[in-house]
Parts: structure tokens; sequence; C-alpha cells
């Protein structure tokens, strides 16, 4: 396996050079399928979400005798950079080429034209299509308004609260969700939000004290739910609402499985979780099995691509909570609720 | 006369040279202590930089890396520290983005109005800076840096769909919308998806010939260096020195404007969330490596944009491209440090040399003679 890898990022390498002598088509040989992850910098530090996408690649590797590559960005690249990496990655015979994250849309939309055998994987995004392009989306907002659903029918104050990590379209889905989600179940709910930094500046994806102390601030305005979609700096909200007693609400991943969080897991009532390792590991397995995707591939409630983890017995308890969480979702799926994408 | 020259051009060139030496030292034995080869990286990045695709980024990362530390050099000329280069390069790419985009005009002029545009943000950011200095004695350190955090909060508010904002449909990003065609400056297609190098890099080289000519050459420049050199003799000499910071600050903001350029004029053809950032400080440590002359600059700007993009295919072999992050900081570092070493080492041999002369001269009997 090592050796393979070894083999593999040999080659991969030794055709991202090899745009100088043109006979670089030895290492598409194979039949053996290769799969390739270029990571985002839009997505630094966002951990859960580059490692969703890695575990997904990992799952392919395992179940599927895939080999993977990753690549990874450099801080402050362009464009230009993006396209360098993904030309290599095809032209060393990787298929699919993964890029996950918006930022990689005008990289792939160039590459894709010039490797029409190879399929891309865009994660984020639907603005660039191509017949060889699988955008796959989630339904953040669908997710996040069945947090918003167990957020208010949990407080008991009526004040619940929102963080983002970086004031970004992508995490004010989640907002524009949770907080309809609040205002549909209890209208006379107060929703805080804040956002931890702005764009370019993505600490806030990345540095827990950052959400600690907005959390401190929310629960200092009476909040005693807090649903934060900010990555690592996440877990410092987690820490805050655990520390105050009050009520976490995790993202992305189920929070309240996570090793790192343990001590604070009793207070995490539930994380609204974002499938990208299952979506990266349907399309490498769609490639392998000879009918890759391609156009946009939605993951939302109906698809379990989104959704409520209930691993925490406190909240499997609430009987209530959970019922009104079902029939949201039933009238999500339904189309009887249409969850806004934009506060 | 000659001798002295020569030895002022040896030791210009031993402060790099000795920072760069004791970077590279330290990045092998930081490679070492956690167990990696520590040769064979450095080998991969040489070989990726014998490849068509890698060196057009090279080339096209120097022009902008040139332009921004041209930026931090005028400053440093006149003894200022323009920290707030990023800032103003952000902001002017962003507004400059925005007004090419919202207008059509032809080919040359819509270039020209984006390119006037992205100075004149420039200078009006770090005029900003200037101003508090000359009317209030802030120093623009702090300022530029708490500029730099404004400009950030800014351009995100600026780039808000509800102000001058875009965001594509489907897309996650936010745009200031496409600069049509007329606003694209030409480049040179390497061919083979090799890429293409930016028309406005060879702009960027044009303008390191101009800050030689203007820093060396010109009335001007005698008195940009000269207040830098000393603010009172400057000014016993009827030198405006406040006159001189500002102007020298609005020239620094507008070269940080123009260190957008290439990436805008020449790739991207809009200002979006994923647009580089952090030039600005890299730019630092590149005018401190090539001491502020334009050819050392050109020099410096290319070593930094090679041990990026060389190093971009790193991880691929197993070994964390990070290692050229490490040897940059080690550089800014060492720069600081060699430099001095320098200094007082030429410092103390010119006061040798001058005792000699005046031993040689004063005490014309004396035949012993202490050597070097």
């Amino acid at each position: 396996m090592g050796i393979a890898s070894a083999a593999l990022a040999l080659s991969a390498t030794a055709c991202g050079k090899s745009s100088t002598d043109a006979g670089s088509s030895s290492a598409s040989d194979s039949k053996n399928i290769t799969a390739a992850i270029a990571y985002d910098i839009g997505g630094r530090g966002d951990q859960s979400f580059n490692d969703a996408a890695y575990a997904g690649l990992k799952k392919a590797e395992d179940e599927l005798g895939v080999k993977g590559t990753e690549a990874e960005p450099s801080e402050g690249e362009g464009d230009a950079d993006k396209v360098q990496r993904l030309t290599a990655l095809a032209r060393a015979g990787n298929n699919p080429v993964i890029g996950v994250g918006f930022a990689y849309a005008p990289a792939i939309a160039k590459v894709a034209k010039a490797y029409p055998k190879t399929t891309f994987g865009l994660i984020d995004d639907t603005s660039v299509t191509a017949p060889n392009i699988a955008n796959l989306v989630f339904n953040e907002e669908q997710g996040s308004y069945l947090a918003g659903v167990a957020a208010a029918k949990t407080s008991k104050t009526g004040t619940v609260g929102f963080i983002g990590g970086v004031e970004v379209p992508l995490i004010k889905k989640f907002e524009a969700g949770f907080a309809q989600g609040v205002k549909d179940t209890n209208p006379k709910a107060k929703v805080l939000v804040q956002y931890l930094t702005q764009p370019p500046n993505f600490d806030g994806f990345s540095k827990p004290d950052l959400g600690k102390a907005a959390a401190q601030g929310q629960l200092d305005k009476g909040a005693d739910v807090i649903y934060a979609a900010a990555g690592l700096a996440g877990s410092g909200s987690i820490e805050a609402a655990a520390a105050a007693d009050k009520w976490a609400i995790g993202v992305d991943s189920d929070q309240y499985n996570q090793a790192g969080l343990a001590s604070y897991k009793d207070h995490i009532l539930t994380s609204v979780t974002k499938d990208v390792s299952d979506s990266v590991f349907n399309l490498i397995k769609s490639v392998k099995d000879g009918k890759p995707q391609s156009g946009e591939i939605r993951y939302g409630l109906a698809q379990d691509g989104v959704g409520l983890s209930e691993s925490n017995p406190a909240y499997k308890k609430m009987t209530d909570v959970i019922a009104a969480v079902n029939e949201a979702k039933k009238n999500i799926v339904d189309g009887k609720i249409t969850v806004k994408t934009a506060p | 006369m000659m001798k002295f020259d020569k030895d002022r051009l040896i030791l210009g060139a031993a402060g790099p040279v000795l920072a760069l030496v004791s970077s590279f030292v330290l990045t092998v034995l930081v490679l070492l202590a956690t167990g990696l080869d520590p040769i064979e990286p450095i080998r991969i990045m040489i070989e990726n930089a014998g490849y068509s695709d890698i060196q057009v980024l090279i080339v096209n990362q120097t022009g902008i890396y040139y332009l921004a530390a041209l930026a931090v050099a005028v400053g440093f000329r006149m003894n200022l520290f323009n920290i707030g280069v990023d800032g103003q390069y952000r902001l002017a790419a962003m507004v400059s983005a925005l007004v090419g985009a919202s207008v059509e005009l032809p080919g040359p002029l819509h270039i020209l109005l984006i390119v006037l545009v992205a100075m004149l943000t420039g200078a009006f950011w770090s005029g900003i800076a200037g101003i508090l200095k000359t009317t209030r004695g802030v120093s623009e350190v702090v300022s530029t840096i708490m500029l730099n955090a404004i400009a950030t909060s800014l351009v995100a508010w600026l780039i808000l769909p509800k102000n001058f904002g875009v965001q594509p449909e489907g897309s996650n990003n936010l745009t200031t919308g496409e600069i049509a065609e007329s606003g694209w400056f030409p480049g040179i297609d390497m061919g083979q998806g090799n890429g293409v190098v930016y028309g406005f890099t060879f702009v960027a080289l044009a303008l390191g010939v101009v800050y030689w000519f203007v820093l060396n050459r010109t009335r001007f420049g005698f008195d940009l260096r000269a207040t830098g050199a000393s603010e009172s003799a400057a000014q016993a000499s009827g030198v405006d020195a406040k006159r001189m910071i500002l102007t020298s600050m609005l020239l620094s903001g507008a070269l940080a404007g123009l260190s957008g350029m290439p990436t805008l004029l020449g790739e991207s053809h809009t200002y979006s969330l994923d647009f580089p950032v952090g030039v600005g400080f890299t730019a630092i440590t590149i005018a401190l490596l090539g001491r502020n002359h334009p050819v050392g600059i050109l020099f410096a700007a290319l070593l930094f944009a090679f041990l990026d993009k060389a190093s971009s295919s790193l991880d691929t072999f197993g070994y964390p491209k990070e290692i050229t992050k490490i040897m940059q900081g080690i550089i800014v570092i060492a720069v600081v440090v060699s430099y001095e070493l320098v200094r007082r080492y030429g410092l103390r041999r010119q006061q040798q040399k001058v005792g000699e002369e005046l031993a040689a001269g004063g005490a014309l009997k004396t035949d012993k003679e202490v050597s070097a």
C-alpha cells in the first residue's frame, strides 16, 4: 500500500511537470481507479469540512480498493495555482478529481474543458457546469431548520444563539435555516446572531477562543441554546455553553461522539450533520462503476445528506422535541415548508 | 576609491547571503529533527522549478511580489514602515474591480481606468496614515496595522450582495462582477496548458526601473533618501519633511494598489472572497531581503515566488510544504540579525581603516603598520 501510494505520488508529480514533454499518458494506463482530492483554502481551518472529504476518500480506499491522492493548497494562492494543481492531478490519470469548496469553481471550469474524459467533483458550487462536472451541494439550511426547531422547543428563556464562523454566504445558509426554524416553532423567540470574522480572515473557522467569547456574550444575554456553525471555533462555544450548564448544538459531524469534546458531550443537544464524506464516496463509486455522476447532485433532508443527530440520550428522552423535529422534517421533505437560503 | 566600492558591494551582498545560508541550514536542521530527509524536498523543489507550468507561476508571482515589495521599499527608504500594504492592496483590488466591472470602455482606456482607480485607492488608504503621521504624529506602524483591519471590514461590507457585491447563481462565493474583456491585460500564452504570463509582470519590471531612476537620479529621490537618513538634517537643508512623509506614503500606497493588478487584470477579472491575500506581508520580508534596492528586490521576489510555487506539490511526496514557510520565517529573522552583524562589522572595518589612514598619515616616522 505504502509503495503503491508512493509510486502514485511519483507518477502524479512526474506528470505535473511533464508539461514540457508531451508523452505523459503513461500514468493513466492502469485499470485501477485513482481518485484525487484538492483541499480548499476557503475551508482552511474548517477541519470538519476538509476532514469529512478525506473520510470519504478513505472509505473509498478501504471499500473500493481505490487509490487516493490528496493535494493541499498554499496560503494566498490564486486561481492559476488551482488550475495548475488540478491539471497535474488530472494529467496523472486521477479520476475523479474533486475540488473541495467553492473556491475551485473557476479552476474546475477551465481544467474540465481540457480533460473531458475525467470526472470533476465540485463541492458547494453549482455555478459552473459541464457534462464531466458533478456539483455536490447540500441543503445546509434544511438541517439547520431542524436545529432551530429543536432549539426553540428546548429553550426555557426563549432566547437562542447562532454563531457563524466567517460571514460568507455558505454560513448564512445555516443562519437562515436556523432562524426560520426557531421562528416557525416559537414566533416570540429571540435569535441572537454573531459572526466571528469576515473574509479573508478565516480565523472564525479555526480559533476556539473566538467561539468561546461569542458564546459567552450570548449566554450573558440570556441565550440557553447555542448553535455554532464555525468549524473548529465551534468547540469553543460548546465549551462555554457546557460551562454555563446550557445547551450547545454541533455542526457538520456528530459532535457528541467527537473524542476531543468528550467532556462537554452531555451538553451537546444534537448536531446538524452534513454528509460531505458520503458525497465524495458516492462520486468515486460512480466513476468506478463506469456511471460517473454529472450535474447537480443535491444532498438534502430527503436524501439524508443533511440531518440532525440523536446520539445524546438526554435528547432522545425529549419526545416532544423529537416529534416536532420529525414533523418539520416531513414537511420539508414533502415540500410543505420551503427553507430560506439567505437571512 | 574602486576598492572601497568593492568592499561595499561585498558587504552589501554579505547580509542577504548570510541570511539565506543560515535559514537554509536551520531548515535542514528542522527537517532532520522531525526525522525527514532534509535534501530530498529541496531536490524536488529544484526539479519542479524546471518545468514550464511551474515557471509561469513563479514568474507571475514574482511580478506581484515585486510591486508589493517596491511599495514597502519606498516607505523604508524614507524611514517609514508601511505594514498596511496588504490592506491597501486588497482594498484597491476590490474597488478597482468594482469600477472596472461597472463600465465598458475601449481596451486601453478601460485598463488605464482600472489601474488608476487601484493606484488612487491604495494611495488614499495609505494617505490616511500619512496625514495622521504628519498632523498628529501617529506612528505609521500602528495606524497602517489598524487600517488593515478596517480594510478587511470595509471590503467585507462593500462586497455584500445588498451593497455592491454579486453572488453568482449557484455559487457560495461573492464577487464584484466580471470585468468586460476590454479590461483584461493581454498576457503571453505559453501554450500546452502551461499557463499565461501576465502582461502586467512587465509593467512591474518597468516600474522597478522607474523606482531606481526616481530615487537615484532626481531631486525628489535625493530629498526622500536624505529625509529618510536624517529628518532634521534634511529639514535644515530646506526639505519639507512633512511633505516628504506624506508623498512617500501616497507613493507607497499607489504601488501597493498596483500589486493587485497582475492577478486582477491577468487572471481573475473579478475580486472575490478567494482573492489571494497576505501579499503585503510577504512583501515586507522581500523588501528587507532585497535591501530596498530594485535589483535586490527582484531577486528576493524571485526567490520567494520560487519557494511558494515549487513547493506546492511537496506534500504529494510526503513532505510538508510548510517547510518553505519555515524557511521564509527564518529568513525574516536572519535578515535582521545578519544585516546588523554586517553593519557592525562594516562600521568597525571603516573605523579601523580610518584609524589606519590617520596613523599612516599622522605618524609618518613609524614604519610599523598593523595589518588588518
